[in-house]
């Protein structure tokens, strides 16, 4: 069972904290939005990705369980 | 010291109420300040964040050992409901039931925050505004019914409390603009009344003299207050 | 009832038509025929009668539309198959199976929404408006076909207010059909605010749904939840004018024009370096160079644009040898999209026509999306920077870098469609680039008229949405 990161483009506004928490799957682009790998999470991530979940303070981050067309 | 000792729980209920007072304000304030983005040199935006939630669950763990010290201490009756249902107590029903409504209050904002991804950003946002609601009438919970109220230190601590959270108001609404020029003013405002209502308060009721007579009852809300806090610590008891 | 200006500018009458067939120039191909021309079937009203068909003239030539009976399960799912066996695809731009999406509504839990799709919001595209003009109760039949075979019980007809003509004309075309007792169900038509992604299918149902007309995030697609939180299936007007054929003549009679891997007829809107532009009806799989034919190219080809403003450019060699079909332009890496076909004249600079295309582009953005809001204007300034040989190599590099920034990081296609467009331009021109980069801007750059039909961009005000 893979994982991937899905994000709502619109309710991002550039916060930043997942790519403080993630940053071996996030990074910010030059305007501080997130560029995430679109490749699944790897195993020893998943609870660091679930942290930056928890974390976004507009609750735009979320873990998707099977792998998804539309992610990055 | 020998009051201490026979004390122990109302010295308990005095502290942690005051800690918990403390911290509550404390966390107010990283929450006003981080929502203006504020994130200051080498600290991280996620350690800010974990900073406001850490000193709520602190302000919390102090808040519940200053209600439940100050319900096991029968020396003033409190009963159990009034840990939930405000205007219950039939000790300071007024000033009390002030206490118990910040409490529900704080309880919403902390559940609703334990299942926020569920709930939704609308949802959690507008419940966590109540943390707007719940820190003033809790600093006139402490105000009114706090046995230290009237001591040098604990007015200098209202002070500091009260200050620290109007600035951090005032400051946010400054950063939030430019634009919507009247909104802005109107909550500075708002703000700015807090400590002057705070002021005539005490000076008028705590700091002026026969406060704990005046205090006893139900207060201002007059007697239907007192009978409904009447039957309910009776009928539950 | 006049004809639409746009009709009869863009549209061909029966003898401009056979004419144009006639002289199709064979320095495009030595050793073929040139193509010959099938019958036109959304058209084919226009080219007998040469004016739009009013509600009569429609039950004369193709008589009801096959709705009796409906109702039941088994004649809904044989309507669906019969759209499936005929392999039509979505003419909006996405290309998706129709029956797959029909499939997936009338599955849906609740009752249904059908939004018929008719905003165009592609400046170089004029298939739809003529299509609506020209044939508006073939688009209205395939509305209330599309409703019944999904289980709606709401139509709604979007158009842009931008053309209050073309709403009208649709609004009385339905109330004629329901005070006549032709459609089961009534169709709405509204008019929205006519942005470049207005016409993406979340913003027609957040309009609808009383909100701006801005995209929005999925999940939830619509045909989970739509209009009202219902089931709604959202299908381009031409693919609805399609599927009011396919009901009455089969699938069989639709596969026998086009290919095998690529059925049917499809609109095309020809622009750029022809003599006669406009919108013709063509067989998919017809070589692209006999469909540009059809538009009589005046001078020689430089390259060409397809799809539309979010479509890729393809050099002329590329095109030409290529089918018009969504297989092999797919293979060639562009993508039929919305039937735009601009072909770029070799003394145009396709740079300059790519930086303006992308300047309105990023004026047009929703801006709802970081990525959006700041990369597509910051590569639209640097591509205009390029074209106008203000760059160096270092920004040179930063723009590559910065489109491929842009694909897949917003809530809808918009910044995927700039991007496509953008990094089609780099390699179809790339010599050009060179040159602006280490010689100065091309004389194209300095003088030639604009090809691409580029509105004028200009600010949306955040109540110009609703």
């Amino acid at each position: 069972m893979s994982h991937t990161l899905t994000i709502d483009r619109i309710a991002c506004t550039a916060h930043g904290l997942c790519a403080e928490l993630l940053p071996e799957h996030i990074r910010l682009d030059e305007w501080g939005y997130p560029v995430i790998r679109p490749d699944p999470i790897p195993g020893h991530l998943l609870g660091h990705a679930r942290r930056a979940v928890a974390a976004c303070p507009v609750l735009a981050l979320r873990v998707a369980r099977a792998p998804r067309a539309r992610t990055g | 010291m020998s009051t201490l000792l026979s004390n122990p729980l109302w010295f308990a209920t005095r502290a942690c109420g005051t800690v918990a007072l403390i911290l509550l304000t404390l966390s107010v304030v990283i929450g006003i300040t981080s929502a203006a983005r504020y994130a200051p040199g080498r600290m991280g935006r996620f350690e800010i964040a974990a900073a406001h939630r850490n000193t709520s669950s602190l302000a919390l763990v102090f808040l519940i050992v200053h209600i439940l010290t100050a319900i096991a201490d029968t020396y003033v009756p409190l009963g159990w409901i009034s840990i939930v249902i405000p205007f219950a107590s039939p000790y300071r029903t007024l000033w009390v039931g002030l206490g118990t409504v910040a409490f529900d209050l704080l309880l919403a904002v902390t559940l609703t925050s334990m299942v926020r991804l569920r709930l939704g950003l609308r949802r959690w946002k507008a419940v966590h505004y109540l943390a707007y609601a719940a820190w003033p009438v809790a600093i006139f919970h402490a105000a009114g019914t706090g046995t230290d109220t009237r001591l040098e230190p604990q007015l200098v601590l209202y002070v500091l409390c009260v200050g620290s959270v109007t600035a951090a108001c005032w400051w946010r609404l400054h950063t939030a603009g430019p634009g919507h020029l009247a909104a802005r003013v109107l909550a500075g405002l708002v703000a700015g009344a807090l400590p002057v209502l705070l002021s005539v308060f005490l000076t008028s009721g705590p700091l002026a003299p026969g406060w704990s007579h005046r205090a006893a009852g139900p207060g201002p809300a007059g007697p239907p207050l007192a009978a409904v806090g009447a039957l309910l610590s009776g009928g539950f008891r | 009832m006049n004809v639409p200006t746009g009709a009869s500018q863009s549209a061909r009458g029966p003898r401009s038509y056979a004419d144009s067939m006639r002289t199709a120039p064979e320095a495009t191909a030595q050793h073929r025929e040139p193509a010959r021309p099938h019958g036109p079937r959304l058209l084919a009203g226009w080219y007998e009668s040469g004016r739009p068909a009013g509600l009569r003239e429609h039950l004369d030539r193709y008589g009801s539309a096959p709705i009796t009976g409906l109702t039941t399960d088994h004649r809904r799912s044989r309507l669906i198959h019969a759209v499936e066996q005929s392999g039509l695809t979505g003419r909006g731009g996405a290309a998706f199976p129709t029956a797959r999406k029909l499939r997936a509504v009338s599955d849906g839990r609740g009752g249904a929404v059908v939004v018929a799709n008719g905003m165009e919001s592609e400046p170089a595209s004029s298939k739809d408006r003529t299509l609506l003009a020209l044939a508006p109760h073939l688009v209205l039949d395939g509305i209330v076909l599309a409703a019944l075979a999904v289980g709606a019980d709401q139509a709604h007809l979007c158009l842009p207010r931008t053309r209050p003509h073309l709403v009208d004309a649709l609004r009385e075309a339905a109330e004629e059909r329901w005070n006549r007792r032709v459609d089961p169900i009534a169709i709405d038509v509204h008019g929205l605010p006519h942005h470049y992604v207005s016409s993406e299918e979340t913003s027609l149902i957040g309009w609808l749904n009383g909100e701006s007309a801005k995209p929005a995030s999925v999940p939830p697609r619509p045909f989970e939840r739509g209009v009202g939180k219902r089931p709604t299936l959202v299908d381009n007007v031409e693919t609805l004018a399609h599927l009011a054929l396919i009901a009455r003549y089969g699938p069989a009679w639709f596969r026998s024009q086009g290919a095998p891997d690529a059925p049917g007829t499809t609109l095309v809107t020809l622009s750029g370096a022809l003599a006669d532009p406009g919108v013709f009806e063509v067989d998919l799989g017809t070589p692209l160079r006999d469909v540009i034919a059809l538009g009589t190219l005046t001078q020689p080809a430089q390259a060409v644009l397809l799809g539309g403003f979010f479509g890729s450019w393809l050099t002329a060699e590329e095109a030409w040898a290529l089918g018009y079909s969504a297989p092999g332009i797919n293979a060639a890496g562009g993508g039929i999209g919305a039937g735009v076909i601009a072909v770029l004249p070799q003394g145009a600079c396709g740079l300059v026509e790519t930086a303006r295309v992308l300047e309105y582009l990023a004026a047009q953005s929703a801006g709802q999306c970081g990525p959006c809001r700041f990369g597509l204007p910051a590569v639209a300034r640097d591509l205009a920077d390029l074209a106008h040989s203000r760059i160096d190599q270092d920004q040179a590099r930063r723009l590559q870098e910065r489109i491929g920034l842009l694909a897949g990081r917003g809530a809808c296609k918009h910044p995927d469609g700039a991007s496509r467009l953008a990094a089609s331009a780099l390699r179809v021109f790339a010599q050009d680039a060179q040159y602006h980069l280490h010689r100065g801007p091309c004389p194209a750059a300095r003088s030639h008229a604009p090809v691409l039909p580029v509105p004028r961009p200009a600010t949306i005000g955040e109540g110009d949405w609703r």
